[in-house]
């Protein structure tokens, strides 16, 4: 078979079978960010008062921060692939999407590091 | 159903813009298309968000600018627009769940969890205007 996306007879270098990996740890993080949001949701309806001292305090554990660096990390993979997805579909050219797609990782790679930067103020 | 009575419906391939305008989605493809608006909007506006969290819990000056920034009523509807996003997404993103799982693919049950997603989502952005407008 000599079509355009095959390298050789049989290795076949795009299409969708190469994202289950993504697929599933999309699925993932999606299951780790819903338990903190819920957590978070608790603690955002719940309180009263909202003051420096309290929030500060929530984030001055050595758990919560690691919590909310494993929900950083898992966040951006999580829209490392929706936002891929969304190239995919709508940017046809080559080099614009590659473009886009190494774009989208430095932002997210930034925003994490800049969310480490927070994290470890407190 | 035999093919004489079956309606012929038109086919698109290339779909412009005009055609994604007059084109009803059903409940379910409404709320599709916004589960990957709203990440957009997520992901374009997380360093903003970031900041957010920066003023809150830096220290007591930066908590200071960030009940400034947020009393500001520009920043307040894109607050607004983020709180929509992220539960939306969030609600949407549990039905997905359910449905990579196989539960609830039949075009009933599909229409009611959409339908379910908007009530939950928009109840619970309610509350979430509510709140930060400090009414509880």
């Amino acid at each position: 078979m000599a079509s355009p996306e095959r390298i050789g007879p049989k290795r076949l270098v795009v299409g969708a079978h190469y994202g289950m990996g993504d697929w599933m740890s999309q699925r993932f993080t999606a299951i780790v960010m819903a338990v903190y949001t819920v957590i978070l949701m608790a603690a955002f309806f719940g309180g009263r008062n909202f003051s420096y001292d309290g929030w500060a305090g929530l984030f001055s554990h050595a758990w919560m921060k690691v919590a909310t660096l494993v929900v950083f990390a898992a966040l951006a993979y999580h829209a490392w692939v929706g936002v891929r997805d969304i190239w995919m579909d709508y940017v046809k050219p080559t080099g614009i999407r590659l473009l886009l797609q190494v774009g989208t990782i430095i932002w997210l790679f930034a925003c994490v590091a800049y969310g480490v930067i927070i994290l470890w103020r407190v | 159903m035999s093919d004489l009575t079956r309606p012929t419906r038109p086919i698109h391939r290339n779909i412009n813009i005009g055609q994604i305008v007059a084109y009803r989605l059903p409940a379910a493809g409404i709320l599709s298309i916004l589960h990957r608006i709203s990440g957009a909007v997520m992901f374009l506006l997380l360093p903003f968000v970031l900041f957010l969290l920066d003023k809150s819990l830096t220290s007591e000056i930066s908590f200071g600018t960030f009940k400034s920034v947020t009393s500001n009523w520009f920043a307040k509807l894109v607050i607004l627009a983020l709180g929509w996003a992220y539960l939306h997404h969030f609600c949407a993103g549990i039905r997905h769940l359910f449905m990579d799982v196989h539960i609830g693919l039949e075009k009933e049950s599909s229409r009611q969890s959409a339908l379910a997603v908007f009530a939950v989502s928009l109840v619970l952005w309610v509350a979430f205007a509510l709140k930060i407008f400090g009414a509880f």
